[in-house]
């Protein structure tokens, strides 16, 4: 079914809702021979100003830089080791971490991954308009390469695309962790990837070798430099929330007028389905996932037969950061210190640099190519264990629509039945769902016996997987959602205090989502905005009420989130109810999984969802917001400990009636 | 832009004699000086102000300069210099127009149109105070209503300045000028100021290009320009102090020409120095081409004389250097005709140098050029001037390329016969050229040479000749008169300054430049600017850096808007990139808005507290700086 969607598809398949024309490269892929496109004539457009230096120029280069020498020396000074020594120390890590461009290698990559992405994927599309504009974007000045992170595939995508498009390969910013595939890691740093560690917290050298290779390369735009905004993989498919550092490092040339501006390129890179799908649900429910090593990846080639249907890739509008700074950044501020002297970003930057991330990340999520799987996903979780095909079938359609007026950008095949289309769904995802006698089930959730542990973990796995899909879209819906949360729970017209409610929930969900900083008025307004356009809600200057027609939309937006609401609840009762002494995060998130899996295995709850070490992470950050938890700093871990007092003030202050009432702990 | 190359140095021969001669004249006053007599003519005949009193009769109304010195198209199109006073004078420049057309897609047939002669009876009526008239006659100052003396004192040399002379007249110019010819003259007319409550607005050179000589549009006082070019005296040398006593008036022109007789120099010499005068300098803290030997002009006052509204500042003594509290010196230099006048300077004076030579230096591109300076300024051996051009100015070089074959004979040409040999492998589109003057006696002369040139070579430079540094040096001071030839082809331009550490010398001149032609083009400009830059001094911490800029504004309804927003753009990216406000050509009122910024709240309401002692009703109001 897969192969024959691909054929029933034209190459160019023209986007009515966003005008936009994805090409499908591996069409050609299919057609040519994968050798002569490795071997074909590249030479990809590069910076104009471009001063031409070779990898180990460039190494130099950082080796030599004021701003590391003075690092060095201030290392010495402090730790009595020679500076020869350390220098030596950087130029091992440069070593480690830097990247070999080899035409060589590039071919070789280009060439398997030709091979192993025809096996995996139906199509990769890839948006033409975005590759034009990031041509132009490469010539006129540096560049920085931001795409979503969900899979590993990412940046081999990343670097096969603009390799295909005849663009400069990237120089990644990526995880250690590759370090251990022997072949594969060399291949890819031969390819351009450059490797830092996952955690070198604490490691001045390190810190400062990395950031001037990153600042050395943006300067002299010897090739776009890509990393995450994310930091990393998210397990959940949820954008995670924005990490600073590498966008700080990669916007300071331009704040010290070393370049004339830099371009930031959001980036969407969506999977109809994800390879690591269930390697990230046992991980999420505490089960270590396998180190990454070459012959892992070689025992996941039973993977190469199954079929991870499509790829999209957004290539965003190329942003400007000096308009994005303009008016906001004062530069001058640097003009008093010698500029390779290292420096607190100060804090009108910080919070540029905050804004920009989730400005890109905001970007990110709304050029999200969504496919029908996510809708299905999403209806079945609703209705667990199963429910009827054809019900499904309308009840998606109806979810389309919806989906689309939120401005998800959705790729529906039209020249087929919607029944096709949710079928074949069904089939690519065939891991989780199962299609029996007309009736469609996420699978382990049939059961009708009594619930052991093991049963409990294995749903939850299926569930987790599923609720991946839906997650997809969770961030399209979460405005005008939480708005009908909120009228939920005031139990009242006021738009006041709805408003109230929503600010309430926003921030309680702030790491949980994606939420341009302090822009409540605005995301209420936009949520309001979205539910009034499809006739959900009906608004007067002081009211807001669901209307009639609404309610069967604002009970499914609501639901969509229970599981979210859901378990913060069981957070709080756990932290509440059954703990005394301060605590850690590992020991709180097994104490809080064990609390919540006995309630599930006792028919209490149901939430599986709040089994996930990503949720209840969240839990613990957005209680220290609100003052719920405190954060004690110790030598080894950080601890937390409850702020028994601030509870109920906080509570009441903010008239959170969802954790003032007494909670029963049997009926939530 | 350069001094008149026809004074200073081609007197050079001459003045070598003079040095002979004054030689035997004995130190102390110069006979023949007087110091009180407030009329009596100083030096014989050579003290007579270049300039006349009348300016109309030598300078133009609406442009730079001479009235006989200005480029023109001739019949078969071909761009010529006119008038015989400058080297370049009388000779046809066959490839500007090429230049011209391809630089800014300017052509011959698009021709805008100046107003033929300047429009007297656009003038804004003179106000009258009939208080002050009738005691400045009393006193017997010389004194002009005319609406072209008037006008000629309303302005300096911004773009905006000469527009409206070309296609418009000023809301506000002043209702009458003064022309005092002594210190006494100053004292009295500044009290007669006070007394009757008018505006006093000194006027030197009206060379500023900060629109500090511009009038307040609503003052509503009588505006009194005071004209100091009449108190252009040499007041007495004294040679055992190498130093001379010089009424602030006197031209750059005539007050090298004047010393050279004496066999000395101030070696001051911006490249105004034609028009631009002693007092006009210390109140913008001025800089000339050779500081890098005789300093600028802070570092070669030994003693200012000033009339205030409450009085004459003054110090007791010529001493040194004192630590006498902040150095009120500091107070009047950069004034900018805000605290009172600046009626008697003693500046420093040094021997005419036995020996000058020309040099230049090809660079295989800017960067290695500007490293090249630095270096330069590390070992302290500077020449007396060094100046780095950017590879657009070097092409430009070769656009006043004259026809006959002479020392202009284009850059290019003249680097002919090296490019065969020596300069492969330099990219014509990349490379830049430094001129260098030398001074002083000439095996020093000729070691330091050596000394520049060795480095230089470390840098990839290239000696390229002493003719391309002298045609450098000449071409600098034809390029204000240029302008004007632009403007009567839709093309407007200007050129500013500023001052910035090493570090980020190569980071600043390229994001500026970038940002004109960006902001060009966001503001509908048809065409690509010329956005060019040049180093023209270097410090111990930092370098000056000037700008060119100009474009076509064909097909723009409010050029002039245009360029200044423009300018206020790359004025903004100096300030970004860590460069100053000015490095010489002063606040004015053009850049008053980033002063606060530049010094902070507490070293603005420093100046200002100044400003309130001195100035309580303020008489000085042109409202610069503050
Ligand atoms: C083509 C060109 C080249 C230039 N090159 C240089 C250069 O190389 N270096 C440089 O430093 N500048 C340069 N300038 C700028 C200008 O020449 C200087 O600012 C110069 O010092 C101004 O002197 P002026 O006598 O023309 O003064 P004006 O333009 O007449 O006046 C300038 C300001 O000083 C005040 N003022 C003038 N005389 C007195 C006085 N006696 N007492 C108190 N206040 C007074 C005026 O009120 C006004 O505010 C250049 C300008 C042009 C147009």
């Amino acid at each position: 079914m897969a192969a024959s969607m691909g054929s029933v598809y034209s190459q160019k398949e023209f986007r009515s809702k966003k005008r936009e024309v994805f090409e499908d490269i591996l069409e050609e892929r299919r057609q040519s021979s994968d050798l002569r496109y490795a071997m074909k004539c590249y030479t990809p457009v590069i910076y104009r100003n471009l001063t031409p230096c070779t990898p180990s120029g460039l190494k130099t280069s950082v080796l030599q830089s004021l701003e590391l020498q003075y690092v060095i020396r201030q290392i010495s000074s402090e730790s009595g080791e020679s500076c020869e020594s350390i220098q030596e120390q950087a130029a091992e890590i440069l070593d480690e971490m830097g990247h070999n461009l080899r035409m060589g290698a590039i071919r070789l990559f280009a060439m398997s991954l030709s091979k192993i992405f025809k096996r995996l994927f139906q199509k990769v599309c890839v948006n033409e308009e975005g590759i034009q504009r990031l041509t132009q974007a490469i010539q006129e000045h540096p560049v920085v390469l931001l795409p979503s992170h969900r899979s590993y595939i990412d940046f081999l995508m990343m670097s096969y695309v603009l390799y295909s498009y005849d663009l400069a390969l990237p120089v990644i910013a990526a995880g250690m962790d590759f370090m251990g595939m022997k072949i594969v890691g060399e291949l890819l740093r031969m390819s351009g990837a450059f490797y830092m560690r996952r955690s070198f917290r604490g490691n001045q050298l390190y810190w400062a070798v990395f950031a001037e290779y990153v600042k050395t390369l943006i300067r002299n735009g010897y090739a776009p430099v890509e990393f995450f905004v994310e930091g990393q993989r998210s397990r959940t498919c949820k954008t995670l929330s924005p990490k600073f550092g590498l966008l700080n490092i990669a916007m300071e040339p331009f704040f010290k007028g070393e370049v004339f501006d830099t371009y930031i390129v959001p980036i969407s890179i969506n999977y109809e389905r994800v390879l690591e799908e269930s390697l990230y649900a046992y991980e999420l429910l505490g089960v270590p996932k396998p180190k990454e090593s070459t012959s892992g990846l070689i025992k996941a080639r039973r993977i190469l037969n199954e079929n991870f249907g499509s790829i999209h890739i957004y290539f965003g509008q190329p942003i400007s950061l000096r308009s994005l700074a303009s008016g906001i950044i004062n530069r001058t501020q640097y003009n008093l210190k010698p500029r390779h002297l290292p420096q607190r970003p100060p804090e009108d930057v910080q919070s540029f640099v905050r804004d920009v991330a989730y400005q890109v990340e905001l970007n990110q999520i709304a050029n999200m190519v969504l496919s029908p799987g996510v809708l299905v996903a999403t209806i079945l979780l609703q209705n667990l264990p199963g429910m009827d095909f054809n019900v499904l079938v309308e009840k998606t359609l109806w979810l389309k629509d919806l989906i689309e007026a939120f401005g998800g950008f959705l790729e529906w095949p039209d020249n087929l039945s919607a029944s096709r289309v949710v079928r074949s769904s069904i089939d690519l995802h065939s891991n989780i769902f199962t299609l029996v006698d007309g009736h469609v089930t996420l699978l382990e959730h049939k059961h009708t016996g009594l619930l052991t542990e093991e049963i409990v973990f294995e749903q939850a796995v299926s569930l987790l997987m599923c609720a991946f899909y839906r997650n997809q879209m969770i961030n399209v819906c979460v405005r005008p959602a939480l708005v009908v949360l909120a009228c939920e729970m005031v139990q009242s017209s006021i738009k006041e205090e709805i408003f109230r409610s929503f600010s309430f929930l926003r921030s309680v969900f702030s790491k949980e989502f994606i939420f341009f900083p302090g822009s409540e008025d605005k995301d209420f307004d936009e949520g309001c905005f979205m539910l009034t356009k499809c006739d959900i809600i009906h608004t007067t200057p002081s009211e807001i009420m669901i209307t009639d027609k609404g309610t069967i939309a604002a009970f499914f937006l609501s639901k969509m989130f229970q599981p979210f609401l859901e378990g913060y609840k069981l957070a709080y009762t756990y932290l509440v109810g059954e703990v005394t002494n301060a605590f850690t995060e590992k020991q709180y998130i097994s104490g809080v999984r064990s609390f919540i899996s006995r309630l599930i295995v006792s028919g209490t709850s149901k939430c599986y969802e709040a089994l996930s070490s990503d949720m209840q992470k969240n839990i613990l950050s957005s209680f220290v917001q609100l003052g719920v938890l405190k954060r004690m700093k110790s030598v080894s871990e950080a601890t937390f400990c409850l702020e028994k007092k601030m509870v109920k003030e906080t509570a009441e202050k903010l008239g959170l009636q969802m954790f003032t009432e007494k909670l029963p702990s049997a009926r939530l | 832009m350069e001094a008149a190359q026809g004074s200073p140095v081609s007197a050079l021969s001459q003045q070598r004699r003079l040095r002979v001669i004054s030689g035997h004249l004995q130190a102390g006053a110069a006979p023949g000086i007087s110091l009180n007599e407030c009329k009596a003519p100083a030096a014989p005949s050579s003290a007579a102000p270049s300039i006349p009193k009348k300016r109309q009769e030598a300078l133009k109304w609406n442009g730079w300069g001479y009235n006989d010195s200005k480029f023109t198209f001739n019949k078969k199109g071909q761009a010529e210099f006119t008038g015989k006073r400058y080297k370049l004078s009388g000779m046809v420049l066959p490839a500007l127009r090429e230049w011209m057309e391809k630089t800014f897609g300017a052509s011959l047939d698009q021709k805008t149109t100046s107003r033929a002669s300047l429009n007297v009876s656009d003038a804004p009526p003179a106000l009258v105070n009939e208080g002050f008239l009738q005691d400045v006659k009393a006193i017997g100052i010389s004194y002009s209503q005319d609406a072209e003396d008037r006008i000629f004192r309303a302005h300096g040399h911004c773009l905006h300045e000469i527009f409206t002379l070309r296609e418009g007249m000023f809301k506000r110019i002043p209702d009458i000028v003064v022309w005092p010819t002594c210190h006494e003259d100053v004292v009295k007319i500044v009290d007669l100021s006070c007394k009757h409550d008018v505006c006093l607005i000194p006027f030197g050179g009206g060379t500023s290009v900060s629109n500090a000589l511009e009038c307040p549009e609503d003052e509503r006082r009588v505006i009194v320009s005071l004209d100091t070019s009449q108190m252009s005296r040499i007041l007495w040398i004294d040679e055992k102090n190498l130093t001379a006593h010089i009424e602030a008036g006197i031209t750059g022109q005539d007050l090298e020409r004047q010393l050279g007789e004496s066999g000395y120099c101030t070696g001051h010499e911006p490249d105004s120095m034609e028009f631009s005068t002693l007092g006009g300098w210390v109140a913008t803290r001025a800089s000339g081409m050779k500081k890098n030997i005789y300093g600028n002009i802070e570092d070669l006052v030994v003693h200012i004389k000033m009339v205030t509204p409450k009085g004459i500042i003054k110090k007791s003594c010529q001493g040194p250097r004192m630590s006498t509290g902040p150095d009120i010196h500091h107070f009047i230099m950069g004034s900018e005709g805000t605290l009172g006048v600046v009626t008697e300077v003693t500046i420093k004076i040094r021997p005419v140098p036995e020996y000058q030579k020309y040099g230049s230096v090809v660079f295989p591109n800017f960067e290695r050029g500007v490293a090249c300076l630095r270096e330069v300024a590390r070992q302290r051996c500077a020449p007396a001037s060094i100046r780095l051009m950017d590879n657009a100015q070097f092409q430009f070089g070769h656009a006043l390329k004259p026809q006959v074959a002479s020392i202009f004979t284009s850059f290019l040409d003249g680097l002919k016969k090296f490019y065969i040999t020596k300069f492969k492998g330099f990219d014509p589109n990349q490379l830049c050229v430094a001129t260098l003057l030398f001074e002083g006696d000439r095996e020093k002369v000729l070691q330091h040479e050596k000394q520049v040139y060795d480095i230089a070579a470390k840098f990839g430079g290239l000696a390229a000749g002493e003719d391309n540094g002298q045609r450098g040096y000449m071409l600098t001071f034809v390029i204000a008169y240029l302008r004007d030839l632009g403007m009567d082809y839709y093309v407007i331009g200007e050129s500013f300054e500023t001052s910035v550490p090493w570090d980020r010398v190569l980071d600043l001149c390229r994001n500026v430049k970038e940002r004109i032609v960006r902001e060009c083009k966001e503001r509908g400009v048809q065409f690509p600017p010329l956005s060019t830059c040049r180093v023209t001094q270097t410090y111990d911490a930092g370098a000056c850096v000037y700008f060119y800029f100009a474009f076509n504004y064909r097909g723009l309804s409010d050029p002039v808007h245009v360029y200044e927003e423009i300018e206020f753009a790359a004025r903004e990216e100096i300030l970004a990139n860590g460069g100053s406000l000015s490095h010489h050509h002063g606040v004015g009122k053009l850049r008053k808005q980033w002063l606060k910024d530049s010094i902070s709240d507490v070293g603005l309401g420093m100046l200002r507290s100044v400003k309130n002692f001195v100035d309580p009703n303020n008489t000085f109001g042109n409202r610069n700086l503050l």
